[in-house]
C-alpha cells in the first residue's frame, strides 16, 4: 500500500485517441501501476463499433477512498492526454475547466466519411490552448517515427504522463508493466516512454 | 495485465467487469461454458478459454445464442455447473428455449449472463433484458460495481442450485467494459462425474410447472431480502431516498459525495432485482416520503416499485416518486453523473455545476467546424469497402434501381457513407436474408427491383440458413451474397464454424459457406472483393438471371487479422504528378467516395496523399483512380 498522496481525491484522466492508436494501452498501463500501488482504479471506456478510425475516450479516475464510477462528469477532468487534437478538443468542450492540464500530441488524423476538411491545425491548437489551464504540446508521432515505428506514440505520451508528476508514479511503478506487455521490445519502449520524460521536461 | 488464474485469496486485481464475471464463474467451479460474441458480453468467454485447459473446463463459441444456452443447460442437467454469456440481442435469440427452461429446473447450477448496452453504443438496438426475468419468472442479479461482479456470478450458481432454476445476471456495458478493483476469491477445485439422470432426476420436463415456479421465485425472494447485495446507505430519515442498481449505482453513490449530501440523501442500491425483495423495499419507502429512481433504460425497479407502494398505500401517507415518469431521469438511454446532478439540482433547489460560467461561454465559441464527431468507418484495407464498392458498381450498372438488405456485423456500415450507402434495411442477426425473401416474392405486386441480401461469415452460420432454405422453398427471387472474412471481426475476431478452429483453439472442420449453399441446389458464385471486374461481372451476372436464390462469396481474410500476421504486401504512394487533385473532374474520388482512412487529401499541395501511419499496403485504391495516380510496388 502506497503512502503517497493524490493530489485530488479522486484524480480524473481522460485519454483519447482514435481506435488503433493505441491510447487503451497507455491507460491500462497506468492503471495496473497505480492499482499495484494500492489505489482504488477505474478505468471506464466509451468508444464505437468499428475496430479502426472511431473515437475511443479512456476515463481513468483514481482514489483514496470511492470505487469511482466508469464517466468522467462533465467539466471535472484533471488531466486530458490526447493522441489527436480534434479529439483533445472535444473532450476539453465537454471535460474541460480553467485548471486542466492538457498533454496533447498534435498529430492530425484525418476524419473519414465527412465532407468539409479537416480544420486548420494552428488554430486548433490555440483554441485548445485557449481551454487550458497548462497545455504540454509533445510530439508524439514525429519523435516515434524517428525511434523507428509510429505506434511508439503511446510510449511517448505515457513517459510524458508520468513526467508531469500528477500521478503518484514514477519510472520504476511503471516499468514491470512496460516489461510484462512488451516481453521481446522492452528496451525500445522503455526508450520511448524515457523519450516522453525528456520531452515533458522540454514541453513545461 | 491482470491473471484471472490468480490463485491466492485477498490478491486485488484490477478486472474488467466481464473478466469478474468470468472469475466468478471460475470461483463457483463452472465446467462447462457456451456464448455467441456480442459485445458488451464477448470478453467473458475468451476469459475462461485462457484458463480452460489447465482447470478443466469446456468452453465454446456456439453458433448462436440458443444453441449456447441449450448446450450449457445440457451440461446442468448431467450435473456440471454451466453458464453460457450473450449480449441483450442474443438473450431474444435464446428466447424460445428460455422460456420452457424456466419451468422446468435445473441439475448443477445454471446461469445466464446477459449483457445490456444502454445507449447501444455496440449494438443495433436499446432493450432492457430485465423484462425477460419478469416476463419468464427468473430470478435476476445485477452487479453494482466489479467486486459484486464476481461475486454475484458465483452465488447465482448456489442460487440457482437452491432454487432449482436458471439464474440470470443482468450487467450493463459500463460494468462489463470497465475495469476497478476486485478483491480475489478462492478458485473452486471441484471435479465432476457428469451423468444424465434420465430416470426420475430432478428436471420434470412433462407438463406445465408454472405453480412450481411461482413457488421456486418466493424461495429466491426470501434468500434477497437477506442478501448483502442490497444496502442502505445515508441517515435514517434521509430527506430524499434514491433508489439505484449496476452502474446507476455508481454514478448515484459519487454525486451524492460529490454535491456534499451524505447527511441529506440515502441510496437503497439493490442487486437483485427480479423478484423484488419487498420487505426491504418497504423499510426503505418507510425512511422517506420522496423517492428517486436511478436506474439505466427502462423504468423497471421504478415500476416495480410504485406497483408496490400502491399495493400497501392504505392509510399511509403518500410518497413522491421521481425518475423516468416524472421526466427527472431520461426515459432511456445511457446514464452518466451528469443526469444525477441534474435530477438532485431540480428535486432539492440546488444548483451545482462543475466549471464556472466563463468556462462554458469560452467552449460555446468554440467554432462550429471543430465539433467533428468520427462516425462510424471501415478500417483501412477493409475488404468489406472492397465489396461494397463492387456492389455500388454493379447496382448502378444494372440500373433497375436494386438495393442491398443488411445485416449485423462490421458491414452494418454499409448503411454509411463508408459503405457507400448501399444498405437499405438493417434488423436483427439473418435478417438481411429473412427481408430478401419476402422482398423476392413481391413481383405478382410489380415489384422490379434486384435485392442483394447482404450478411457476414459468422452470421451466415448464425441465423441466415434458416431465411435462404426459405427463399429456396418458396422460390423467392434474390441474391444472397456473404462477406466471408474469415472472422467474426466485429466482436474481436472469435472463430466461427467456417474457420475450422474452436474456441479452445482445437482444429474443428471449416465448414465452407460455398460448400453449404452448393448442397442445396442454387447457383453459387466466388470470388475476391479486391479483383473488381471480375467480381462486379459475378454481381452482374447473378442479378440478371432474375429468379430463385443465387449466392455469391465475396471472400477475403479481415485485413487486422491478415496485419498482425503478416507485412504490408505492397507500399502505396500517389504521384503528385499524375494526381490532377481538384482539377480532375473525379470530385476527390478517392479521399470523398472512397473514404479508406488511409487517403487523405493534402490541402496545402491541393493532391491525394496516403497516410502512411494509417494506410495497411492493401493496395486496393490502385484500382479506383481514374487517373492512375496511385501506385503500389510490391514489399
Amino acid at each position: 500500500m502506497t503512502t503517497k498522496k493524490l493530489k485530488k481525491d479522486p484524480l480524473n484522466l481522460i485519454i483519447i485517441g482514435v481506435a488503433g492508436q493505441g491510447n487503451v494501452l497507455i491507460s491500462q498501463l497506468v492503471c495496473n501501476a497505480l492499482a499495484n500501488e494500492g489505489y482504488l482504479v477505474t478505468f471506464g471506456q466509451t468508444y464505437s463499433s468499428n475496430q479502426r478510425g472511431g473515437s475511443v475516450n479512456n476515463y481513468v479516475r483514481v482514489s483514496k477512498e470511492i470505487q469511482c464510477s466508469p464517466l468522467v462528469p462533465s467539466g471535472a477532468a484533471d488531466v486530458i492526454l490526447g493522441m489527436e487534437p480534434l479529439d483533445t478538443l472535444r473532450m476539453l468542450a465537454q471535460f474541460g475547466n480553467p485548471k486542466v492540464m492538457t498533454i496533447v500530441n498534435p498529430r492530425p488524423i484525418d476524419v473519414a466519411g465527412r465532407v468539409s476538411d479537416y480544420p486548420d491545425l494552428e488554430k486548433l491548437m490555440e483554441t485548445i490552448k485557449g481551454l487550458s489551464g497548462k497545455t504540454l504540446v509533445i510530439n508524439a508521432t514525429a519523435e516515434a517515427e524517428k525511434l523507428g515505428d509510429a505506434r511508439m506514440a503511446n510510449m511517448i505520451l505515457t513517459g510524458a504522463l508520468v513526467g508531469t508528476g500528477i500521478l503518484p508514479l514514477d519510472e520504476k511503478s511503471i516499468a514491470p508493466f512496460i516489461q510484462e506487455r512488451f516481453p521481446n521490445d522492452f528496451d525500445i519502449n522503455m526508450a520511448a516512454f524515457s523519450k516522453g520524460i525528456e520531452l515533458y521536461q522540454a514541453a513545461k | 495485465m491482470p491473471d484471472i488464474d490468480i490463485d491466492a485469496p485477498g490478491t486485488t486485481a484490477l478486472l474488467m467487469g466481464n473478466e469478474a464475471i468470468a472469475r466468478g464463474a471460475l470461483e463457483a467451479g463452472v465446467g462447462f461454458a457456451a456464448a455467441y460474441p456480442g459485445t458488451p458480453s464477448s470478453e467473458i468467454l475468451p476469459t475462461i478459454v485462457d484458463v480452460a485447459k489447465k482447470r478443466g473446463i469446456y468452453a465454446e463459441w456456439s453458433t448462436n445464442e440458443i444453441v449456447a444456452l441449450e448446450a450449457a443447460t445440457a451440461a446442468s442437467l448431467a450435473g456440471v455447473r454451466a453458464m453460457s454469456s450473450m449480449k441483450q440481442n442474443g438473450t431474444q435469440v435464446a428466447l424460445d428455449f428460455l422460456g420452457n427452461l424456466a419451468q422446468r429446473g435445473v441439475g448443477a447450477g445454471l446461469v445466464l449472463v446477459t449483457v445490456d448496452d444502454p445507449g447501444a453504443h455496440n449494438s443495433s438496438n436499446e432493450q432492457d433484458t430485465r423484462h425477460v426475468a419478469k416476463w419468464l419468472d427468473i430470478p435476476m442479479l445485477e452487479p453494482g460495481d466489479f467486486q459484486e461482479a464476481k461475486d454475484m456470478t458465483k452465488w447465482a450458481f448456489d442460487l440457482s442450485e437452491e432454487v432449482d432454476i436458471i439464474c440470470m445476471v443482468r450487467a450493463v456495458s459500463k460494468i462489463s467494459h470497465t475495469r476497478g478493483n476486485v478483491k480475489l476469491g478462492e478458485l473452486s477445485t471441484r471435479k465432476y462425474k457428469a451423468s444424465f439422470p434420465y430416470t426420475g432426476g430432478r428436471p420434470r420436463m412433462w407438463g406445465i410447472a408454472h405453480d412450481i415456479q411461482h413457488k421456486k421465485l418466493a424461495l429466491a425472494r426470501e434468500k434477497y431480502e437477506i442478501s448483502p447485495f442490497n444496502k442502505y446507505v445515508g441517515p435514517e430519515k434521509p430527506e430524499l431516498l434514491i433508489i439505484t442498481s449496476g452502474a446507476a449505482w455508481l454514478y448515484t453513490q459519487e454525486v451524492v459525495r460529490t454535491m456534499g449530501l451524505e447527511k441529506r440523501v440515502g441510496i437503497l442500491k439493490l442487486g437483485t432485482i427480479w423478484p423484488l425483495p419487498e420487505k426491504l423495499v418497504t423499510d426503505a419507502l418507510d425512511k422517506s416520503l420522496q423517492v428517486l429512481f436511478v436506474e439505466e433504460i427502462d423504468p423497471f425497479i421504478e415500476g416495480s416499485v410504485m406497483e408496490l407502494a400502491a399495493s400497501q398505500a392504505t392509510g399511509k401517507p403518500q410518497h413522491t416518486f421521481y425518475g423516468k415518469r416524472s421526466g427527472h431521469i431520461n426515459a432511456y438511454g445511457e446514464l452518466s453523473p451528469d443526469d444525477v446532478i441534474k435530477a438532485l439540482n431540480k428535486i432539492m433547489g440546488l444548483s451545482y455545476q462543475a466549471r464556472d460560467t466563463a468556462y462554458l461561454k469560452k467552449v460555446e465559441a468554440i467554432p462550429r467546424e471543430y465539433a467533428i464527431n468520427r462516425g462510424g468507418a471501415l478500417c483501412p484495407g477493409c475488404p468489406h469497402r472492397a465489396s461494397f464498392w463492387n456492389i455500388r458498381t454493379a447496382l448502378k450498372l444494372d440500373g433497375r434501381g436494386g438495393f442491398a438488405t443488411g445485416d449485423i456485423g462490421c458491414y452494418t456500415q454499409g448503411l454509411l457513407p463508408g459503405g457507400f450507402s448501399v444498405v437499405k434495411t438493417l434488423y436483427c442477426m439473418g435478417g438481411s436474408a429473412g427481408i430478401a425473401t419476402g422482398l423476392g416474392k413481391l413481383g405478382q405486386f410489380g415489384f422490379t427491383q434486384p435485392v442483394l441480401a447482404v450478411c457476414g461469415d459468422s452470421t451466415f452460420f448464425h441465423a441466415t440458413i434458416p431465411a435462404v432454405i426459405n427463399g429456396i422453398f418458396n422460390n423467392s427471387n434474390f441474391t444472397l451474397v456473404v462477406l466471408d472474412n474469415t472472422a467474426t471481426a466485429m466482436t474481436g475476431f472469435q472463430p466461427h464454424p467456417g474457420t475450422g478452429r474452436t474456441a479452445l483453439g482445437e482444429p474443428a472442420r471449416a465448414i465452407k459457406i460455398e460448400d453449404v449453399c452448393r448442397s442445396l441446389g442454387v447457383p453459387v458464385e466466388v470470388c475476391d472483393p479486391f479483383n473488381f471486374k471480375d467480381t462486379t461481372n459475378t454481381l452482374l451476372k447473378m442479378m440478371a438471371i432474375d429468379n430463385g436464390v443465387r449466392v455469391i462469396v465475396m471472400k477475403r481474410e479481415c485485413e487486422l487479422i491478415r496485419g498482425r500476421r503478416d507485412a504490408p504486401p505492397f507500399t502505396v504512394t500517389v504521384d503528385p504528378d499524375v494526381c490532377l487533385g481538384d482539377d480532375c473532374g473525379c470530385d476527390r474520388l478517392c479521399t470523398r467516395i472512397f473514404l479508406c482512412p488511409g487517403l487523405r487529401f493534402n490541402k496545402q499541395t491541393g493532391k491525394s496523399e496516403i497516410d502512411p501511419i494509417l494506410c495497411t499496403g492493401c493496395g486496393v485504391c490502385v484500382d479506383i483512380c481514374p487517373q492512375g495516380a496511385i501506385k503500389r510496388e510490391a514489399k
